[in-house]
């Protein structure tokens, strides 16, 4: 087998992995696509392992195996709560991966500078490829990767290191930023955004190291500023992370999502590999887009939220006036049951209290009853993406039920009751209302346009943002105090 | 303490202050209760299911008076039951401060407390003890009922084997909470329904209400109910003749006629004058809530009904609750219950008289030897005062051709100048990088291009199984770990091995977990 059948089986994948992508723009073409991106990848492993200089198979198969084994374990036992701590988790590795397979280029760069030095021939050469005498004997005991290096000319070699080192940094900030992530989404971090003394000084501070590093490596090639590089970077990533509250987690995964990507890009440009360079390009400019579509629901820069924290409100916020009023469940199912269109809008609190299925079960009792029920989804409701989707999914709601937020903001006004189930800012009149709320001009969805709103919450705290809602104060709002799953487990015996 | 609610002494009167349930709630705050005996027999309420609740029933008013810290009643206090106030004592009813002054300071002079419920302001938090609306919605509900009562036809109109009946039409003047509860009664009897207000802004719950909004030609700056406290004010003369015409136009159609308009502190105005009360058809009915401040038609009698030499009944009673003591007594008692659950924030049955809360304050008429009327402006302004709206102008199509022209060439501008940028950056890269680096460069810069026209198509419900699949596909980097694992240096294949495996989890479990998350999206 020669190259020629490895860039074939290549191109191959990319167009598979595209279509994988691409098949995801509906629930039941997704299906089918996931079967071509397990096959892109199964071609495009085979082919490397049979194709160009790579050698010791059989161990590789077996460390595959090794790796399914875990993974397999990990993705039947994952709770649908736990998607987003299990998304970053895997972020970490292909970010470690990436740090490794950059460190592995520096050292077969020494190793080739050092054959060619004993045999007495200069590296690197003049010209690529033109390999002539003791340098080819020299170059030919090279396998793989190390062999492409051998034929390099001085300035590819410089390309080289350059990418190899965007490679490692990038990686690196993946690696650590997406520890922190997964600590915090996991709750083993606290969720609270937290900057050590310094602040973003600190994180200029390392940038600028990293910086300095890069053409000291340039310059001598020693491993010493490639150290002292990756541990820069790996600061940043703990830092920057750590910095970053918990609702703003969706911006944080789907960024992390792209570095890898971007990581894999420049990994394989220092291979000169396609195939990496293409998926690594679609990974990042796919987790690019998420990071831009959760920012814009939240009408924040992606600049505000990646150096964390709200800005200040921009002057006095409007007073709230009227009081929570409370109800019990027994009111609830009252208007529950005399109602005919019901728009559930789920948040996080669903997701922390695990009420996906008795929310489900309510749906279907109400739907038995030949009542109109939707869900309204907001773009960053919850920690990941799409993560009520994923719940709502998991406990068997038809996805034909579940609203995007422009599908269903106009239905309101002719919504008999709309229930918020353990969501707050994204359903905060005061986007709207008070032009100096620190939230102003984030869409949110009108839920107060609802005949009746119940909020089903846990106490009288405010949310993620730390403001208060004008909502919760509304003559058409009742509180139904209590953690999401209980409530709903006194509520469910009584709707008929 | 102990809260005590006699028989009330008013003639005719069948409600009371105090019901079994709410004798309940009451004792929940920590709270004594006892009733007059008798006290709730109008209103449906035996003694005996008062004492079922945990209710002391006393013999007479006297004792009641002497024993209770706190009395409840429904209308105003007698001279004699002011006489039985003493100092300390907290009196809670009706009370009309504004028209019984003498009666203000004869309870003032007993040093008794006095809270008023007809003065409780309107803000939203005291929305639950406003007996005002509750009885008012009760009139309204009656008015519509009573007019039923003396109306010879039905209201839905029906097609039967004996031949069509026409719907009855009912016109409601001022829709203020008993104009809404007649608006709401008489289109679910089926009647076709119009509703008059002086606030345009109102238009809207009529029409939510089911019936319809009768418009006035008439262009002047209208008034906006938040300056008043959401009560109507007076309006210009103009304002009243071009009313006046357009009722006059409509009064030979109308079966039924229900007004409820009255201005705080004013005598009510005339709205239905005696030439459309002759216009009508025989017997068409019309129903005056108003009757107690002099009545909206010229022609009505205080609390009598009359029929006019056309055949148009007026009824003009003025104590619609009273006729629902039932309903009216359990709506009030919760009112009271309410105001009583304000006054004891602890639920220990301690009253604190807070003169700091604006409904407390509000209502107060009396208190600790001073009269305390009339209460200041309340801190909270009833209704956030309607902006002032300025209507956008229609852009003309013109206009709309030319703004549209406009954005597509900014669009235009937009994209050519990112195309110019960063086409000379790659040309600038190119200039320097050699030829091997720009194949793959090209190779890059199309995936990008790629991946951003397919993402953008994503559903975004599924963006979480996309980034585990993108997760998945990041793994990718195993082929850089597999080049490199064959490599002759120990280190190289230690760094490859644990890259391999990595790589290795997730490229399983990411694949896994998609599939799994995908197979649970399911249609209806």
């Amino acid at each position: 087998m020669d190259f020629g059948f490895t860039t074939a089986a290549y191109v191959v994948a990319a167009v598979l992995f595209i279509l994988a992508l691409g098949g995801l723009s509906s629930q039941e073409s997704a299906k089918r696509a996931i079967w071509y991106g397990i096959v892109g990848m199964a071609l495009a492993v085979v082919a490397t392992l049979i194709g160009p200089g790579s050698g010791l198979w059989l161990f590789s198969i077996v460390l595959i195996a090794g790796g399914a084994v875990i993974g397999m374990q990990l993705a039947q036992r994952v709770q649908m709560t736990q998607m987003p701590e299990l998304v970053a988790a895997m972020h970490s590795l292909v970010g470690l991966a990436a740090v490794f397979v950059g460190l592995n280029a520096h050292i077969e760069i020494g190793r080739v500078d050092a054959a060619f030095a004993a045999a007495g021939e200069t590296f690197p050469q003049l010209e690529y490829g033109a390999l002539s005498g003791a340098a080819k004997d020299v170059a030919d005991q090279f396998r793989g990767f190390a062999a492409i290096v051998a034929k390099k000319t001085a300035v590819e070699i410089n390309i080289l290191r350059v990418e190899l080192v965007l490679g490692i940094w990038i990686g690196a900030v993946t690696f650590t930023g997406s520890v922190i992530a997964y600590g915090k989404l996991a709750g083993r971090v606290n969720s609270a955004a937290e900057k050590l003394p310094g602040g973003h000084l600190l994180n200029i501070a390392a940038a600028a190291i990293s910086v300095i590093s890069l053409f000291w490596y340039l310059g001598s090639g020693g491993f010493l500023p490639l150290l002292l590089l990756t541990l820069a970077a790996l600061f940043i990533g703990y830092h920057l992370i750590m910095g970053i509250g918990g609702a703003d987690m969706p911006v944080v995964v789907s960024m992390l999502n792209s570095y890898s990507g971007w990581a894999a890009a420049a990994i394989g440009f220092s291979l000169g590999n396609d195939l990496l360079i293409v998926v690594g390009a679609l990974v990042g400019s796919s987790g690019a887009i998420l990071s831009y579509i959760m920012c814009k629901a939240m009408n924040r820069s992606f600049v505000s939220v990646i150096l964390g924290g709200f800005g200040g409100p921009a002057g006095e916020q409007m007073a709230v006036e009227g009081e929570q009023i409370a109800i019990d469940a027994d009111g609830v199912a009252a208007a529950l049951n005399e109602a005919d269109s019901v728009i559930i809008i789920p948040g996080y609190g669903m997701a922390v209290a695990q009420a996906q299925q008795n929310v489900a079960e309510l749906v279907r009792k109400l739907r038995a009853k030949g009542k109109n029920v939707r869900f309204a989804i907001h773009p960053v409701a919850g920690r990941l993406p799409g993560h009520m989707n994923v719940l709502l999914a998991e406990a068997k709601v038809p996805y034909d039920i579940v609203m995007e937020m422009d599908e269903i903001n106009d239905d309101f006004p002719d919504t008999d009751v709309a229930i918020v189930i353990g969501s707050n800012d994204i359903v905060n009149p005061a986007a709207q209302d008070d032009p100096n709320s620190p939230i102003a001009g984030m869409p949110v969805l009108e839920c107060w346009k609802a005949k009746q709103v119940f909020v089903s919450k846990r106490g009288q705290g405010t949310g993620y943002s730390g403001i208060e809602n004008p909502l919760f104060f509304k003559d058409n709002t009742r509180m139904f105090y209590g953690d999401a799953k209980a409530s709903l487990d006194t509520l469910l015996p009584k709707i008929d | 303490m102990k809260i005590g609610a006699p028989k009330e002494t008013f003639e005719g009167e069948a409600r009371v202050a105090m019901t079994p349930a709410s004798a309940k709630d009451l004792q929940k705050l920590g709270h004594e209760c006892l009733i007059e005996t008798g006290a709730g027999a109008l209103a449906g309420f035996s003694d005996a299911t008062y004492k079922e609740a945990g209710v002391k029933v006393v013999k007479t008013a006297a004792a009641l008076f002497k024993e209770s810290d706190i009395v409840a009643k429904v209308r105003p206090p007698s001279d004699t039951e002011v006489k039985r106030l003493r100092e300390g004592q907290t009196l809670i009813s009706f009370f009309y401060p504004g028209q019984n002054e003498k009666l203000m300071e004869a309870a003032n002079k007993k040093g008794a407390t006095v809270i008023a419920m007809d003065m409780v302001p309107r803000i939203s938090r005291a929305q639950k003890m406003d007996a005002l609306s509750s009885m008012a919605n009760i009139a309204g509900y009656r008015a519509v009922i009573e007019a039923g009562n003396n109306f010879g036809r039905f209201f839905t109109g029906q097609v039967t084997a004996a031949g069509k009946v026409p719907p009855a039409k009912v016109l409601v003047v001022g829709a203020g909470v008993a104009g809404l509860a007649a608006i709401g009664t008489s289109t679910s009897l089926g009647a076709i329904t119009y509703a008059f207000d002086v606030r345009p802004e109102v238009a809207e719950q009529v029409e939510s209400m089911g019936a319809e909004f009768v418009f006035l030609d008439f262009d002047e700056e209208q008034q906006d109910g938040s300056a008043t406290g959401g009560y109507a004010a007076v309006s210009s003369p103009e304002f009243a003749a071009a009313q006046l015409a357009k009722f006059r136009e409509i009064a030979p159609d109308m079966d039924i006629v229900i007004t409820t308009a009255l201005i705080p502190g004013r005598d009510a105005p005339e709205l239905w004058t005696e030439d459309m009360v002759k216009s009508m058809k025989p017997g068409s009915v019309i129903v005056d809530l108003a009757a107690e401040r002099g009545g909206n038609c010229k022609l009505t009698v205080k609390d009598e009904k009359i029929v006019t030499d056309n055949g148009v009944t007026i009824i003009g009673y003025t104590d619609f609750p009273s006729r629902m003591a039932a309903q009216s007594s359990t709506l009030y008692a919760t009112n009271i219950r309410h105001m009583m659950t304000d006054l004891t924030p602890e639920k220990d049955g301690v009253v604190n008289h807070d003169m700091e809360d604006d409904v407390i304050r509000g209502a107060t008429v009396t208190h600790a030897k001073a009269i305390t009327f009339p209460p200041p402006p309340p801190k909270v302004a009833a209704i956030a005062a309607a902006p002032k709206k300025e209507l956008a102008k229609e852009p003309t199509p013109e206009e709309l051709r030319a703004n549209e022209a406009a954005a597509f060439k900014q669009q235009t501008r937009n994209q050519v100048t990112l195309l110019s940028v960063g086409a000379a950056l790659l040309l600038l890269v190119g200039l320097v990088a050699p030829a091997s680096f720009m194949q793959h460069f090209i190779v890059f810069v199309l995936a990008v291009f790629v991946g951003f026209q397919v993402i953008w198509g994503v559903a975004h419900s599924l963006h979480t199984p996309l980034m585990a699949v993108t997760n998945a596909i990041s793994s990718i980097i195993i082929l850089g770990a597999l080049m490199q694992i064959g490599s002759g240096s120990y280190l190289v294949i230690l760094l490859a091995a644990l890259s391999v495996f990595m790589a290795g989890i997730n490229i399983f479990g990411g694949f896994m977990v998609t599939r799994r998350m995908l197979a649970m999206f399911q249609k209806s």
